[in-house]
């Protein structure tokens, strides 16, 4: 009965993963279902080797000016043309992805834990937990959230620590309620109560009862929040708030393109912004695409 | 009803004072010294603490707290530094700008989503279907400032169809008399059709804009909100009933699918409300979005603050508009208040 | 049958279009409803009844289509039939009523607008005429004070009173044909009664013909002229609704006939065959206790009270001024009762009379608001809910629960699920030792070892019991609750199950706490009886006695309105 072997019997246990081939072959028939969702993982493919290898890659420095080169179209020198600076528009774009991507995956993960956390707690517990987690959602959702972001920003300084902060306190709402919705049904469903007359304590009950359980649902929520992430930091950047000039930034370079727009200089913010766009829509494809994986409706 | 409107109110009550405080937080807890940026970057220490004490910075937080929301009730929301008017007066003056601006958005988005939602939902996998998943996907998909400067490359300089994205009235036409401070509507109120014209040709682009941005979600949840309620055994009744295809999907279907589509409307609002600063930028549109940029780059903190405590408040009322709605559809919230 | 028949079903097929291509729910039936005439269709849950009435009025969903065969009803071939020929046949000449009957109807509209739609709809009434109609309607099927009820939302009705709004509904326009889905299930058994005698006696009156789907072969047999049965798409035998439980012709049909509860039947009946011993039976049975042993469990004026919601104004609650001489709810309100050593005891009554909050309290899974449950002289009651999980009393009482797929994990494994109390309360050396535990405890429920690697979804309704069980079981409990282990499941699963239950009763020596509101599985189960109502017992006594001479009137009503079928 002591608590030595329980410990060192568990890894030994493990029967809570779900067998691999069935969900490898389901994310095929997905997949073959609907090829979009494998575009969408090929673009998302695409968009971390950028992240990641971006940088080193790129034919210009993306701060280097050059006046001669100024405001250039599109053409074989510079893909993307060149600024008002004479910066290269491509290198700026792909170097640019990595910051972008960093900020929308560090609030993700940032309001994922909290949020989860929270929402979790508040909905398996109940009680003053459920009320204070209830208030502080509540707060935060009766501010149109964009204005709120951009208040906290404006408040704590321009930085993209800051950028990142604000975009997670935006989205807690969202998983805590998602988090604690799931958590206070299974709270009532049979498995549970069947663990509690097992002799589970409640914190064990939280950790293998309920937990995997909305694991997915959660992870379907992160995919589906990434893309809103991106486009809520570019919009701030897009207003002055975080990033500053001359970083390279989908928001912020979008920005000093506008106002070539009506000269006709379209490429300047073009870029930048069909950059913007494409990683959006592939996170929100991702998000579907995984949410069908994980929905335990659709396989069967 | 009048029940229910004051129950209702009351809920509305802890959000605004979480409203007031989240506000109240931002500016004098979080770092940032509101005194040296009044006092200017020339300032010397003593010149700060003395401006420290007359904004009451230096009181105990309850104290300020007690002295920002006695100013606040008498709609003091302090100086800006840029205008040089109060901020109250500022955000009054160009709030029907915003208002008319996001009204026009979202009316164009509903007229547009709702039908489409619903043909998507009675014919699945049609076509329609289709066309509503993509622009669906694609609506949220685009960062709303860069829809807008697309626009405005294709109808402003390559097709020269519409005038320069440069605010409410271009140059030549006269504000109409004001009323309501919308401008489509006290131009008609003073049959001014001219300055109508102009008054429009220059809000479809942005207003195109908002909605092409709020479509989405208002699509997104007709269809799924509408797929669910057409499965339903009421639904099954109805037809079970021999009643026609209209009146199915009319009467039975589409008013509890309205349900949920109400409740998105929410959502849909705090996202308008954000997308109108970008796209107030985009279009030099002289609303309170603008107003706040212009405030964020000259470091200007009062209208900054005036603006999110304003729109928040907004939102809340909009909000509470939303629940009444919501009860005078839905006969179990109207005899549950 | 001489005269032309009303609705001829011939060589119907239905498919489904599905991801592994059409399947068959219906295949090549033939059925036929004279005039007048009441036709049951008996199955259990796959059996393709209800595929059949939906496309006889042609309600089949998106993915299904009538692949085969013609439906011809009164001459017109429903089959070949315009969608504007369908819509004036339906609710005018061929009616359904659905279970489940506050779904069924609009949530957001009056009911008596509800049934005006029709009317209108079959030019039945003008705008002028409809209101009075509507209420005509409500007036027939015995809803009291009508022109109240015509502006009444479907969720400010109870069931029943639904239900007959349905039926208002489906009878406003006088069809021919009244098709009858599952109309009672999810229905108190008395309620059950009354909407069933309702329905009889309307279409009687009417000359109509019914068609009455159904699971429950007693429903069938003591309502209905003829019994057609159905499994897996197919018409097993169609036969006098007396001579299909006097000679059942077709094996399933007596299967299925065999393993629904009857007065005079013993458990063991209930299974098509004797079955084979589970094992080598280890421990000799142990008889029920005598009376001067100590129960087992002695409860005491067990209460359970729920602070009613909020009322009054906003206004008042925002004050802190409490609601005056509102006392709170009382789910359970004062019983005492014991459990002897070795006995079974059920718990009966309708829903909402407090036996699954008692079952709740017993099981240490809620506080009582009052009174003490002694557990073999331990005031269990006192240790509250949330320690109870470590007390070394947990153990000794267990639970299976009602719903067998919403009782387990799905990430588990049979086996993790069966583990789970050992792992907690009684560690094993070495993983081989829980294996063979696991292993010898799914023998004894008759699991296939196999089967231990399994997900839940992957497991059948019977199997999924069968792993509850065996989870209650190993730690060799004491008292085990069964919360109406068998509503979930099909009759012929639900004779299984109560027979292994039996058995391992009779092996382990545990006593059973029999939650459930049918009373002829109680009868077959239980030794002694408590009947409950509105948080009160009714009636104890031994089964026998409370369920042969009710001596309290709830009692003989609960007993009157089960469905007999011709002995």
């Amino acid at each position: 009965m002591n608590d030595m072997t329980r410990v060192e019997m568990e890894p030994a246990l493990r029967f809570d993963a779900p067998p691999s081939t069935s969900l490898f072959a389901h994310a095929r028939h997905i997949v073959s279902e609907n090829p979009v969702t494998g575009v969408a993982f090929g673009l998302f493919g695409l968009i971390l080797f950028a992240a990641l290898f971006g940088p080193s890659l790129v034919p210009y420095d993306p701060l280097a000016s050059d006046t001669n080169a100024a405001l250039q179209g599109p053409s074989r020198a510079h893909w993307f043309g060149t600024d008002q600076l004479g910066r290269d528009i491509f290198s700026r774009v792909i170097v640019a992805t990595r910051l972008d991507f960093t900020i929308a995956v560090a609030s993700v993960a940032l309001v994922f834990l909290l949020g989860g956390l929270a929402g979790v707690t508040a909905g398996f517990f109940g009680g003053w937990v459920d009320k204070v987690v209830g208030r502080i959602a509540d707060t935060i959702m009766a501010f149109p959230l964009f204005v709120l972001a951009m208040g906290i920003v404006a408040a704590l300084g321009n930085s993209v620590t800051n950028i990142v902060i604000a975009t997670a306190i935006i989205n807690f709402p969202l998983y805590a309620r998602v988090a604690r919705a799931e958590a206070n049904v299974r709270r009532e469903a049979g498995f549970v109560r069947a663990a509690r007359l097992s002799g589970n304590s409640d914190w064990r009950l939280l950790l293998t009862q309920i937990v995997p359980n909305i694991m997915p649902i959660m992870v379907v929520q992160m995919s589906l929040t990434m893309g809103y992430a991106i486009l809520n930091a570019a919009g701030l950047s897009f207003i002055g708030l975080g990033v500053r000039p001359p970083t390279p930034e989908w928001g912020i370079m979008v920005a000093e393109g506008a106002s070539f727009i009506v000269s006709g200089e379209w490429w300047i913010a073009f870029f930048p912004g069909l950059a913007l766009m494409t990683a959006v829509f592939c996170f929100n494809l991702l998000g579907d695409g995984v949410r069908d994986l994980v929905d335990p409706q659709r396989r069967t | 009803m009048l029940r229910l409107i004051g129950a209702r109110l009351m809920t509305t009550i802890p959000s605004v004072i979480g409203v007031i405080i989240v506000t109240f937080l931002l500016t004098r807890v979080l770092p940032g010294d509101t005194a040296a940026y009044f006092a200017g970057p020339a300032a010397s220490p003593e010149a700060i603490a003395q401006i420290r004490s007359k904004l009451g910075l230096d009181l105990p937080l309850p104290v300020q707290f007690v002295s920002y929301v006695k100013a606040l009730v008498q709609g003091d929301l302090g100086q800006s530094l840029t205008t040089g008017q109060p901020v109250t007066a500022d955000l009054a003056q160009r709030l029907p700008a915003s208002a008319e601006l996001t009204l026009a958005g979202l009316l164009l988005a509903m007229a547009v989503a709702l039908p489409l939602g619903v043909l998507a939902a009675v014919k699945q996998g049609s076509w329609i279907d289709h066309l509503c998943r993509v622009v669906a996907t694609a609506g949220v998909s685009l960062p709303v400032f860069f829809t807008g400067l697309l626009l405005v490359y294709v109808f402003y300089f390559l097709l020269g169809w519409s005038p320069a994205p440069l605010g409410r009235l271009d140059v030549f036409a006269s504000e109409p008399a004001r009323v309501t401070g919308l401008y489509l509507v006290d131009s008609l109120l003073a049959r001014d059709g001219e300055t109508f014209r102009a008054a429009l040709a220059q809000l479809i682009l942005p207003a195109v804009t908002l909605a092409i941005f709020s479509l989405a979600p208002i699509t997104r949840m007709t269809r799924a909100s509408m797929l669910a309620v057409l499965g339903a055994d009421f639904v099954r009744t109805a037809r079970a009933s021999g009643l026609s295809g209209g009146k199915v999907i009319g009467t039975y279907a589409f008013r509890n699918a309205m349900l949920p589509v109400v409740t998105t409307l929410g959502m849909v609002f705090s996202f308008l409300l954000g997308a109108n600063v970008l796209v107030e930028k985009v279009f030099a549109w002289p609303g309170v979005g603008s107003y706040a940029v212009e405030a964020l780059i000259a470091s200007d903190y009062a209208p900054i603050q005036g603006f999110v405590l304003t729109m928040a408040i907004l939102y809340v009322v909009l909000n509470l508009m939303i629940d009444l709605l919501y009860g005078v559809i839905d006969p179990r919230v109207r005899l549950e208040g | 049958m001489s005269a032309p028949a009303l609705l001829e079903i011939s060589d119907l097929t239905v498919e489904f279009a599905t991801r592994r291509g059409a399947v068959q729910a219906v295949k090549a039936i033939d059925i036929s409803v004279g005039k007048g005439e009441t036709v049951a269709i008996v199955g259990e849950s796959g059996s393709g009844k209800s595929v059949t009435s939906y496309a006889v009025v042609r309600i089949l969903d998106r993915a299904g289509r009538v692949a085969e065969g013609a439906i011809s009803f009164s001459g017109i071939d429903l089959v070949a039939a315009s969608e504007a020929q369908m819509r004036d046949i339906r609710g005018r000449e061929i009616s359904m009523i659905f279970q489940n009957p506050r779904a069924a109807l609009n949530p957001i509209r009056k009911v008596g607008r509800q049934i005006e739609d029709v009317l209108l709809q079959h030019v039945q009434a003008t705008r002028s005429t409809a209101r009075q109609k509507a209420i005509e309607a409500l007036d027939k099927v015995r809803i009291a004070r009508p022109e109240e009820r015509y502006d009444a939302y479907p969720f400010e009705l109870s069931g029943g009173m639904c239900q007959r709004v349905v039926i208002a509904l489906a009878l406003a326009c006088q069809p021919q044909l009244l098709i009858a889905d599952e109309p009672t299930t999810g229905l108190d058994v008395t309620t059950q009664k009354a909407v069933m005698d309702l329905i009889v006696e309307l279409t009687r009156e009417r000359g109509m013909s019914t068609i009455l789907i159904t699971h429950d072969l007693g429903l069938a047999a003591a309502y209905c002229d003829r019994v057609v049965v159905m499994e897996k798409g197919r018409v097993v035998e169609t036969a006098e609704a007396g001579a299909i439980f006097r000679a059942p012709q077709h094996p399933y049909t007596r299967k299925l006939m065999q393993a629904t509860p009857r007065i005079g039947m013993r458990l063991r009946d209930l299974l098509p065959e004797a079955p084979a011993p589970l094992a080598s039976a280890a421990a000799a049975p142990r008889a029920p206790a005598s009376a001067e042993e100590p129960p087992l469990m002695q409860v005491t004026d067990l209460v359970k009270a729920y602070p009613r919601p909020a009322s009054g104004s906003v206004m008042a609650r925002l004050l802190g001024r409490q609601e005056a001489d509102q006392p709170p709810f009382r789910a359970v309100d004062g019983i005492s009762f014991s459990v002897a050593r070795g006995e079974t005891l059920g718990l009966v009554g309708e829903s909402g009379c407090g036996k699954s909050t008692t079952s709740m309290m017993i099981t240490r899974l809620i506080d009582p608001s009052a009174g003490s449950i002694v557990f073999d002289g331990v005031d269990i009651g006192a240790i509250p809910a949330r320690r109870f999980a470590a007390s070394p009393l947990r153990r000794r009482i267990q639970m299976v629960f009602q719903d067998p797929t919403d009782s387990l994990n799905p990430r588990f494994t049979a086996e993790r699920a069966i583990a789970d109390p050992i792992l907690q309360m009684n560690p094993p050396t070495s993983r081989d030792a829980l294996r063979a535990r696991c292993e010898e405890l799914a023998t004894l429920v008759g699991l296939p070892v196999e089967l231990l690697d399994r997900f839940p979804h992957q497991l059948s309704g019977g199997q999924k019991a069968r792993v509850g069980i065996a989870r209650a079981i190993a730690l060799n409990p004491d008292l085990v609750i069964l919360d109406e282990p068998t509503a979930a499941l099909d009759v012929s699963v639900q004779a299984v199950v109560l027979n292994l239950l039996q058995e391992l009763k009779e092996r382990l020596g545990m006593s059973y706490l029999f939650v459930s509101h049918d009373l002829n599985v109680v009868r077959l189960l239980c030794d002694r009886v408590i009947v409950m109502r509105s948080g009160a017992i009714v009636e104890q006594g031994t089964a026998e006695a409370v369920l042969g001479d009710p001596q309290a009137a709830y009692t003989r009503e609960l007993l009157t309105a089960i469905p007999h079928p011709p002995a």
